[in-house]
This record gives structure tokens, C-alpha cells and sequence, in this order.
């Protein structure tokens, strides 16, 4: 009963967005129609922004609330969110994996790795961008991007 | 007025059928509630449907036909249950069909469609939620057909619709411990046959943990569509079932149109309650592992022999 | 004549010239041929025969006083009779229709080849004998038939001898259990004839009546593999030839089923509870027992030999029911439960014979029994590939087929009469339940596993890599059982009348009222037709519109072909699927304490490091816990008792003189 009663006390703790949060839908997500499923990729990443991803899905971000799901099977998602920079041995699974993806399909890079490498630019294990393997249609930059701009830009794909 | 007693199946198959996506939409929100967090709008699942019927088709290379006729089987199958159950009317066409062995034996022919349709692509997650549902859907059979026996020990008849006309009529019948003891048992078939906590995680995204999710991450688009929608279809089956047996009342028994309305929201009612005490346990439920899932699923076939024992013994 | 008459005829000409073309035809091939499609003439006569006696009710006579010393052969085919004669026609058929394709390469010899009609005539004669002697002779005839066709293949493999060994033992032990049974029925009413015995056997000593009965369980017992009697039946079933298998499996253990209603109902007419009791703990324990061996087992053919012990004892589960609705008053019941049992009769009949057929295709196509090693065969072998699947859905006992409707029957009977005054029934009838949807449960996962294992997915082994489909015969024998299936699914209504006169046929269980009693909804098995047509037509509908409408949908209802989802994993090989005994794994360990399983691991280090591993073995077996348990130690006591009696053996001929006169002055006085 004490966890009853800490649901009670605690309540709601989702934040409402800041209305400048509000953007235009990608015209790519027409499709879908307000209903994203999402199946996150780590192509080499150090974890931030996974933790940064496992914040926004969290109770204070809310990204549900958009109409936004974590999927665990490629074949069920529509986007794939791809964190870091493309090592050489994930590179072969991150194709793999959108060609698993069913179409229509769009990947957003999350953090400045997956846009252009970040601070892993040049390094041994690093192969390249995620756009020098999978055509990216969205990007989120940061490092790691805070949950507000996960939550913008999950937005532009859901329109809500 | 026969036009209504047609109306009956048609009206009970499209509730089932927008009922499945939405009650999952139910048990999500009150979930997100309880976390604290606002969470998606109840009929975020039908757009969810919406939007796989619009997507592509995907087989595997070494799969055969029985992967791509898979989803229709569990659908028609969960279709085929949704028109015999009563659940707005008693009164229905078919109410000389529906026999709760039918039932049961409908629930598990969607089961074996599901797991070989999951074993065709040879992958080791789809054996693996294969094996995993038949241990658990071998192991239900009992406990639901003892049950079974069990209510139509105190009802008098094996056939549904009777059943609950009895029940209806003569709520002293089953006034008995018996019976408590039968609903208790069908309850635990239930969280096990459409595989809710704490036999199954439906959220799970770690394979191993899996066991219905597993058999379908090969699916995709509307084959996916398909199954998720018969799954839910078939919780709702189940609940409208557990609440039909438990709280009768408010079931059309004539063929008016008023009754029928009546019925449809009384129906709508009892398992919007269902779906969120069933949300609310899952909140405070921890998935038990699974090799302890024989020992529950045998703790619910003692109470069902049980209730059927006392039913004889003390009508 | 009438048409019974006439097809009964019929079915014996044909078949003796077909043991007589078997050994006159020269070119194999041509041997293969006729003699198979002259079997199956004779098998289809039978078929029209008894279906002729089930649509009159009138039963056939037919005596031949000369053929004989003493008694002379006399046989009469009654309803209750007529039903087995009816599912050993229909397999007999597909069997021998079969047979032509899958024996004219290596089994085409002159006496397999007459062997075959031989067995199918004694199945065909054995339900229609009516005198001791005409039942004992045929029945050991079909005995020593069927043991000479296990085998056949002895060459290929030497299980087959040990298999035969097994079997010719038990089904001789069985035998002079029978013989002394018979002997006390007859020896009470002076005359071998049932109809005689029938009359006289109300009048005999209750310890004599229970005698005669428990020997009749035995015997017949161990002819229907039941358990603890089965030990031959998971070698001898699997070593014959598949078309053998499939009358072994699908109608001969059968013949031990028809003995124990015959005798338990008919010439005993009925008994006290304890009988019917013993028959449902003895069918409960062989359907469990049964059904866990046959899921623990990766050999097709095993497996499906065990799923035969745990069909006869949901058989012996509904006998037992029906005597003991009998016993304590509820004749409706009772009809309803032997309805059951003869329904099931006839279905298990036509998918277990489809089921075995199929692996028999199996073996000769993919050269591989093992379902370890086959896989990918529903595309290499796509019609064996269709039959085994619908042979599975039909014996897991879901809609539309005919598995449903014998499974639905046997649980309305046991639902319906669980609730009873007497404390035995309200004891034993829950436990019945509890036991037939235990087993209907295990069932599926088994068949679930058999067909997902061995026909889906890629193949893990090179020959079932090169499978090849089977020739035409085997596919239409295996096409006929699969459209009787579908035809007794949809329309179980066309046995209904049948089987109505064939349970109002047993003595002890009246003419059946109509089912409809006051406040319950127990409807008679043809009355169940409208249920199953509308299902039938429900599910096949509701498939094929949906996949229609897919159609319609955007992307058109094309796939792309794809690779799996594995992870992101570079290559889908055999080695990443599930096996048949990982499958099973689960439900092993969930009853473990049944199964016994033997665990062995063994470990090879790298020679330079204990902690690396160069490679680890695994073996997992599971013994036959009733022969390690039972058989192990009268065994061992029968040697050890031989070897104690060999002191009498001590190669004196005076001591051997004095054996043979005492026992001489022991026999003249004791029969004075």
C-alpha cells in the first residue's frame, strides 16, 4: 500500500512543452498519420544520448503523450532513431536494420555523432556518419540534445 | 424482431473488433497515470492500426504459406469467438453454437496458428516464443475446462448463452463457493492466455523475456495489423466472458432494440472496469519467471478442480 | 443379398486374389501395382460393407461349420463391429493405394507383398467374428501377419528385430490371456458362440465375471497399447514400413479396444464401478503418459506411435466413463460417452493413418526420421508438407476438423455427468476432465513442434536439404485420409445415424433416448452438424475474405521478400533455429519427475588453458519410465528365476523319468 499511496502523493510530474516547442510536421511524415513507432539504434555511441532518448519516454517528458512508442523489432517501426557515429562493425547491422524497416521509413540522427561524427571524428573504430549509410530525414543535434529538443523533434514527426 | 436477432454477431464483432485496440488503449492510459506520466489518448492504438494497414508487406525468404496465412487464422478464429460469446445479447443466432468447449477449443487453434507462424522464419526468438506459449497455452487447457465443467455444473448446461440466462434468473445457483473458486481459476487462465503480467510483459523489449511478442517481431504492416488486433480481440473476449459470468446483468435477453443499447453499454462498462483493475494490478505486479510459470498455472488448475468438487458436492 | 452382403463378399474375393496375384506376378513393379490397387478394392468393399450394416442396422451372418475342427468359422457383423470394420476399410484403402508408390523400389519381394492383403483381410474379419474360435484364430493370424510385415525391414536395421521380438512376446502374452478368457466365457456357456456366452454370462459367479474381466483388459490391453502394457508398441510402430505403421497404428490397436467394449458391454453385459474405474485410471495414465513421451521424443515416427497411446487412453477414458454412467444410472450419458469413444474411433483412424503416411513420405523423400535434422520440407516437399499440417491440426483437436468433434463429444459426456450422487463419479469424472484437456493442451504444443520443426523454416541437415517430393500414389493415398478428415469435420452428421445404432448395439448400455433432456443442452452427436458446417464454413470464410481484402490495401497485398530479423546478425543458417527437443524443453522440465530425463554434459578443454573450452557435448535422453520402473524388474526376476530353475536341469535322465511320472499320477488324480 505504500507504493498506492506514493502514486497518490507524487501525482502528475509531466511538464507541459514549452509552447516554441511547437514546429512545422516534416512533410515525410504525412503518412503516418500521428502514430510514430520508434526503434532506436546505438551505432556506437557513448550511451548519452540513450540516456538523454530513456529520459524523454520517462514521466517528466512525456514523449507518449505525442503519439510516439518505443518498438523492440525493426519490422514494427517507422522511424529509427540512430545515436553516434557509425563504427565499422556496426555498420553492416545499421543497414540491415532499416532494411528490416518496413516503408515508409525515416531515420533521425540523434546528437552531433550521428550528424558528422562529433568528438569521434577520425577515430580507428569510426566508419562515418550515419548519412554515409542510411539516408537520414531528420536531425537532432546536441550533445547530448536535452529532452526538450528530442521532444521537438519528435514532434515535427507526429504533429502534435 | 429477427432484423435485431441478425444485428446481434455483426454488432458484437465490430465492438470486439474497435474494443480490442481501444481497451489496450485503456489499460495504457490508466498505466500512465499511475507512473505519474500523462500518456497517449485511449484511441492512439487505432491509429496505430490505421497507419500498419498503410505500410509494406514483409516475408521472410525461407517462410511458406503458413507464415502468411498466420494472421489471418488468429483473426478469423478471434472473429469466429467474438460472434459466439455473448456479450450484448443472449439472443443471437447462433446461441445454439456458442458452447464454452467451442470456445475454448477457438482460443487455442488462434494459439498453434500464432506459433507456427512464428517457427516458419527459423528464427531462434520465434521458436523461442513458440515453445514458450504452447508450454503455457498445454498447461491453461485444464484449468479452463475445469472451469468450464464447473459452470455448467451449477448452470445446468455446458452452452453459454443458457448459462448466464440462469444465472440471470436464478442468481442463487451460483451463489456458491464453487464457483468463486472456477472465476478465481479463469481469471489466472486469463492473464495467461492473453499474455499479461504477471505471466507475460506486453511492453518488453528484451527478447528473452518474451513470450507473445516474440512470436510476432517478424510481422510487419498489415499482417502485423492483423495480429495485434486479434490479440487484443481476444482479451476482450476474455474479459467480456469473465464479466458476463460474474455480473450478468444489463445483457440484452430479448431482442428489443432499447435492450440491445442497453446491453452494448452495460457491456462497454464492465469491461472498461476489468481493463482498468487489470491495469492496476499490472502496476503492482512483477513478471514472474518463467519456469515458475507452471507452478501458478498449477495453483489455478487446483482451484478449478476445487470449484468443481464443491459445485458437486455443494450445489 | 443386400449391399452388405454383397460389398462383404466382394471384400473377401478381392482380397484373396490379391495375396494370390502378389505371388504370381513376376515383374516387381507390376506386382506393386495391382497388388495394391486390388488391396485397396478389398478394403474399399469392407468400407461399403459396413457402412451398409450401419445404415440398416441389420447385421451380416455368414458361417462356414467345415473350415474348422470342431466349431467351425461363424461370423456375424453387427453396428458396434461395422464401425471398426468402417475406419479399417478407409485405411486399408489409403494405405494400400499408398503402398504402390512407396514399395516398388525395396519392399516389392513376393511375400511382402502378399503379407499386406493378408493382414488387411484378418483386420476386416477379426470385428466381424461371433464364435471364439473364429475370433481367436483371426486375431492370431493378424497377429503374426502384422509381426512378419515389422519385419520386413530387418536388413536395413537391426531395431527392427528387436522391435519384432518385443512385439511377438507381448502380443503372445496377450493372446493366452484371451485364450483363457474366452475359455471361462465358454467353458460357463457350454459354447464358443458370443451370442451363447452373451445369454449365459449373467448367470456366472461375480469373481468369475471380474476374472474374465481383468483378462480381457490385459489382453486387449496390450494389443490397444495401454499403458503398462505399451512397451511394444513405440519399437514395433516405428520400425515397420509406413503403411504397415499406419494400420498398426490407426486400426489394429483399434481391435484391442473393440475386445474390451465387446466383452465389457456385450458379452459381459456391464459390471460393477470398480471395472470402470480400473479403465479410466488406466486410460488417464496412458493418455499423460503417452502425450509426455511422444513431446519429449524428436523421432517422427516414435512420436507419433506415442501420441497412439495417448489417443487409446482418452479412448479407454470414455469407455470407462460410459460404464460408469451405466453403473450408476444415467444411460443418456453413458450413449453419449460410447458415442465418443466410436466417433473417436473412427477419427483417430484417419489421422493418425494420414499422419503416419505423411512421415512415411518424409522418410522417403528426406531419408531422415529425426526431427533434429529435417526442416524447410513444406517447401521441397509441399503437398506431404500440407497433409502433415492438416493431420495436425485435426489430432489437436481444433475446429474444423474431425479431432473437434470426437474431443467435444467425450467432454460434453464427462462435463454433463460430472455432477452425480455417487462419490466415485464425482471423484473420478473431474480427474477425467482434468486429464483430456491436459492432453488435448500437450497435444497441440507436440504437433505444434512436429510440424514447425520438421517442415518449416530452413533445413538443418543436407538431406532434407535435398528432399524430393514423393511419387503420385503416396500423395493420393494420403489425399484420400485428408479429405475424410475434412468430410467428418464439417459433416459429423453423416456417421450420426450410424453411430446411433452402433451404441444401441451393446448389450448393457440401452437403446439411447433422445438427448435432449429437461434443462440440459446435450446435443446428439449428429445434431452437432449444424454446429460444425457453420464453424467450418465460418473459419474458411473468414480466412479467405481477409485475405482477399489484403488485396485491396495499398501496398497492393505484394510482399517483399526479405531477410530475417535477427539482430542485425550478417546470415540466418540452420543452426540459429530451434531444435525439437529445445522446443520441448520447457515441458520436459515441467514434468520431470515423470520423464526421468537423463542429462550427460560433457566438456573438452583447450589443452592450453582450463579456462578456455574447445567444445561441450550434450546429450539428452529420456528413457521409458515404465520400462525402467516395471519391465527392468520382472525381467531381471524372470531370469533370475530361470537361472534357479536350471537346478532341476541337471542332465539326469532318472530325475527327468520321475518328473514325467509324477506329473502323470498328479494329472490322473486331479482330473478323476
Amino acid at each position: 500500500m505504500s507504493l498506492l499511496a506514493k502514486m497518490i502523493r507524487t501525482g502528475r510530474v509531466t511538464e507541459t512543452p514549452d509552447p516554441s516547442t511547437d514546429a512545422q510536421v516534416l512533410p515525410a511524415a504525412e503518412p503516418f498519420r500521428r502514430s510514430i513507432q520508434v526503434r532506436e539504434v546505438d551505432a556506437g555511441s557513448c550511451n548519452g544520448c540513450e540516456l538523454e532518448i530513456a529520459s524523454a519516454f520517462g514521466p517528466v517528458y512525456d514523449a507518449e503523450r505525442y503519439g510516439v512508442r518505443l518498438v523492440a523489432s525493426p519490422r514494427h517501426a517507422d522511424v529509427l532513431c540512430v545515436t553516434g557515429p557509425v563504427t565499422h562493425n556496426m555498420a553492416t547491422p545499421l543497414v540491415k536494420t532499416y532494411e528490416a524497416t518496413p516503408a515508409p521509413k525515416l531515420v533521425v540522427a540523434v546528437g552531433d555523432c550521428a550528424r558528422n561524427c562529433g568528438v569521434f571524428a577520425g577515430g580507428y573504430g569510426v566508419a562515418g556518419a550515419v548519412s554515409d549509410f542510411v539516408p537520414v530525414d531528420l536531425e537532432i543535434p546536441g550533445c547530448p540534445p536535452s529532452p526538450d529538443d528530442l521532444l521537438r523533434g519528435f514532434r515535427r514527426l507526429t504533429g502534435r | 424482431m429477427n432484423t435485431t436477432r441478425a444485428l446481434v454477431p455483426i454488432l458484437q464483432l465490430l465492438l470486439v473488433f474497435v474494443g480490442g485496440p481501444l481497451i489496450v488503449g485503456v489499460i495504457r492510459k490508466v498505466r500512465a497515470r499511475l507512473e505519474g506520466r500523462v500518456g497517449a489518448p485511449i484511441h492512439q492504438p487505432l491509429r496505430d492500426l490505421r497507419k500498419l494497414f498503410a505500410k509494406e508487406r514483409i516475408a521472410p525468404e525461407h517462410a511458406s504459406w503458413v507464415f502468411v496465412i498466420a494472421p489471418a487464422v488468429l483473426m478469423t478464429s478471434a472473429a469466429v469467438t467474438a460472434v459466439l460469446v455473448p456479450m450484448v445479447s443472449t439472443v443471437s443466432p447462433f446461441a445454439q453454437v456458442s458452447d464454452l468447449v467451442t470456445i475454448t477449443a477457438l482460443l487455442l487453434l488462434g494459439t498453434v496458428a500464432l506459433a507456427l507462424g512464428a517457427l516458419d522464419p527459423g528464427t531462434a526468438f520465434g521458436g523461442m516464443g513458440a515453445s514458450r506459449e504452447m508450454t503455457i497455452a498445454a498447461l491453461t487447457e485444464p484449468t479452463l475446462l475445469l472451469s468450464v465443467a464447473a459452470i455448467s455444473i451449477l448452470t445446468g448446461t455446458t452452452n453459454l448463452p443458457g448459462a448466464i440466462n440462469e444465472i440471470i434468473d436464478r442468481p442463487g445457483s451460483v451463489s456458491s463457493i464453487g464457483y468463486v473458486l472456477a472465476l478465481v481459476a479463469l481469471g489466472i487462465a486469463t492473464l495467461a492466455e492473453s499474455t499479461r503480467l504477471p505471466v507475460d510483459n506486453p511492453n518488453t523489449h528484451l527478447e528473452l523475456t518474451m513470450v507473445h511478442e516474440a512470436m510476432v517481431l517478424e510481422y510487419a504492416g498489415p499482417d502485423l495489423a492483423l495480429v495485434e488486433t486479434g490479440s487484443s480481440m481476444r482479451l476482450v473476449i476474455f474479459l467480456g466472458l469473465l464479466a458476463n459470468l460474474l455480473v450478468p446483468w444489463g445483457i440484452a435477453t430479448g431482442s428489443g432494440v432499447a435492450e440491445l443499447a442497453v446491453g452494448t453499454l452495460t457491456f462497454g462498462l464492465k469491461i472498461g472496469v476489468l481493463a482498468v483493475a487489470l491495469s492496476v494490478f499490472e502496476v503492482f505486479t512483477a513478471k514472474v519467471r518463467l519456469f515458475r510459470v507452471p507452478e501458478l498455472l498449477a495453483l489455478s488448475l487446483v482451484l478449478s478442480f476445487l470449484g468443481v468438487i464443491t459445485s458437486v458436492v455443494h450445489p | 443379398m443386400s449391399f452388405a452382403e454383397v460389398s462383404a463378399t466382394a471384400a473377401m474375393v478381392v482380397g484373396a486374389v490379391a495375396i494370390i496375384a502378389a505371388f504370381s506376378i513376376g515383374d516387381a513393379r507390376r506386382r506393386a501395382l495391382v497388388t495394391g490397387v486390388l488391396t485397396a478394392l478389398c478394403g474399399f468393399s469392407g468400407l461399403l460393407a459396413a457402412s451398409g450394416v450401419l445404415a440398416t442396422g441389420r447385421p451380416v451372418h455368414a458361417e462356414f461349420p467345415h473350415l474348422l475342427p470342431f466349431a467351425g468359422l461363424s461370423f456375424r457383423l453387427d453396428p458396434l463391429g461395422a464401425v471398426f470394420v468402417l475406419a479399417v476399410g478407409g485405411v486399408v484403402t489409403a494405405a494400400a493405394v499408398y503402398g504402390i508408390g512407396y514399395t516398388r523400389d525395396h519392399l516389392s519381394g513376393r511375400s511382402f507383398q502378399a503379407l499386406v492383403p493378408a493382414f488387411a483381410l484378418t483386420l476386416l474379419l477379426v470385428p466381424a467374428a461371433s464364435s471364439m474360435g473364429t475370433f481367436l484364430v483371426f486375431w492370431e493370424l493378424m497377429a503374426l501377419t502384422s509381426l512378419l510385415l515389422v519385419l520386413a525391414e530387418q536388413r536395413r536395421s537391426p531395431e527392427a528385430r528387436d522391435a519384432a521380438m518385443w512385439y511377438g512376446v507381448m502380443t503372445h502374452l496377450g493372446f493366452i490371456a484371451l485364450l483363457l478368457m474366452f475359455s471361462l466365457l465358454a467353458a460357463h456357456s457350454g459354447n464358443g458362440s458370443f451370442l451363447a456366452i452373451e445369454r449365459s454370462s449373467s448367470s456366472m459367479d461375480p469373481a468369475l465375471r471380474s476374472l474374465v474381466f481383468i483378462l480381457a483388459v490385459v489382453g486387449f490391453g496390450s494389443k490397444a497399447g495401454m499403458v503398462p502394457l505399451h512397451a511394444w508398441l513405440p519399437r514395433a510402430h516405428p520400425e515397420a514400413p509406413s503403411h504397415v505403421s499406419a494400420l498398426m497404428s490407426g486400426v489394429m490397436v483399434k481391435l484391442g479396444v473393440y475386445g474390451i467394449v465387446r466383452v465389457g458391454f456385450g458379452l459381459l453385459g456391464g459390471g460393477p464401478s470398480w471395472w470402470w474405474v480400473v479403465l479410466l485410471v488406466l486410460g488417464a495414465a496412458s493418455a499423460l503418459f503417452g502425450i509426455l513421451q511422444a513431446i519429449a521424443s524428436s523421432d517422427l515416427k516414435r512420436m507419433l506411435a506415442y501420441s497412439t497411446t495417448e489417443n487409446i487412453g482418452l479412448i479407454l477414458i470414455g469407455v470407462g466413463a460410459a460404464g460408469l454412467f451405466t453403473t450408476t444410472g444415467h444411460p443418456i450419458l453413458a450413449a453419449a460417452a460410447l458415442g465418443a469413444v466410436l466417433l473417436h474411433v473412427i477419427n483417430h483412424a484417419a489421422f493418425k493413418a494420414l499422419l503416419f503416411l505423411a512421415a512415411g513420405s518424409v522418410v522417403h523423400g528426406a531419408g531422415e526420421r529425426n526431427l533434429d535434422r529435417l526442416g524447410g520440407l513444406m517447401r521441397r516437399m509441399p503437398v506431404t508438407g500440407a497433409m502433415f499440417a492438416l493431420g495436425a491440426v485435426a489430432i489437436a483437436a481444433l475446429p474444423p476438423l474431425n479431432g473437434f468433434a470426437s474431443e467435444w463429444l467425450l467432454l460434453q459426456s464427462l462435463i454433463h455427468g460430472a455432477d452425480s450422487q455417487a462419490l466415485v463419479v464425482a471423484i473420478a469424472v473431474p480427474l477425467a476432465i482434468a486429464v483430456v484437456a491436459l492432453t488435448a493442451g500437450l497435444t497441440a504444443a507436440t504437433f505444434v513442434k512436429a510440424t514447425g520443426t520438421g517442415f518449416l523454416a530452413l533445413p538443418r541437415s543436407p538431406a532434407a536439404e535435398a528432399a524430393t517430393e514423393s511419387p503420385r500414389s503416396m500423395l493420393v493415398g494420403m489425399g484420400f485420409l485428408a479429405s475424410v478428415c475434412v468430410l467428418l469435420g464439417v459433416g459429423v452428421g453423416v456417421l450420426g445415424a450410424g453411430i446411433g445404432r452402433a451404441v444401441a448395439a451393446v448389450g448393457g448400455v440401452r437403446k439411447p433416448a433422445p438427448f435432449r433432456v429437461h434443462g440440459s443442452t446435450l446435443s446428439p452427436p449428429w445434431q452437432v452438424v449444424g454446429t460444425s458446417m457453420a464453424l467450418a464454413a465460418a473459419l474458411v470464410l473468414g480466412v479467405g475474405v481477409i485475405m482477399v481484402l489484403l488485396r485491396f490495401l495499398p501496398s497492393g497485398g505484394r510482399r517483399r521478400r526479405a531477410d530475417n530479423w535477427g539482430c542485425g546478425r550478417t546470415q540466418q543458417t540452420a543452426r540459429m533455429e530451434y531444435t525439437a527437443s529445445s522446443f520441448a524443453e520447457p515441458l520436459v522440465r515441467v514434468f520431470d519427475d515423470v520423464l526421468h530425463p537423463d542429462l550427460d554434459i560433457d566438456v573438452t578443454h583447450r589443452q592450453e588453458s582450463q579456462y578456455y573450452v574447445e567444445k561441450i557435448r550434450l546429450r539428452l535422453g529420456i528413457k521409458d519410465a515404465f520400462e525402467e520402473r516395471l519391465y527392468r524388474p520382472v525381467l531381471n526376476g524372470i531370469h533370475a528365476w530361470g537361472i534357479w530353475a536350471r537346478r532341476l536341469q541337471n542332465g539326469s535322465v532318472h530325475r527327468y523319468l520321475g518328473y514325467a511320472f509324477a506329473a502323470l499320477i498328479i494329472l490322473l488324480v486331479a482330473t478323476r
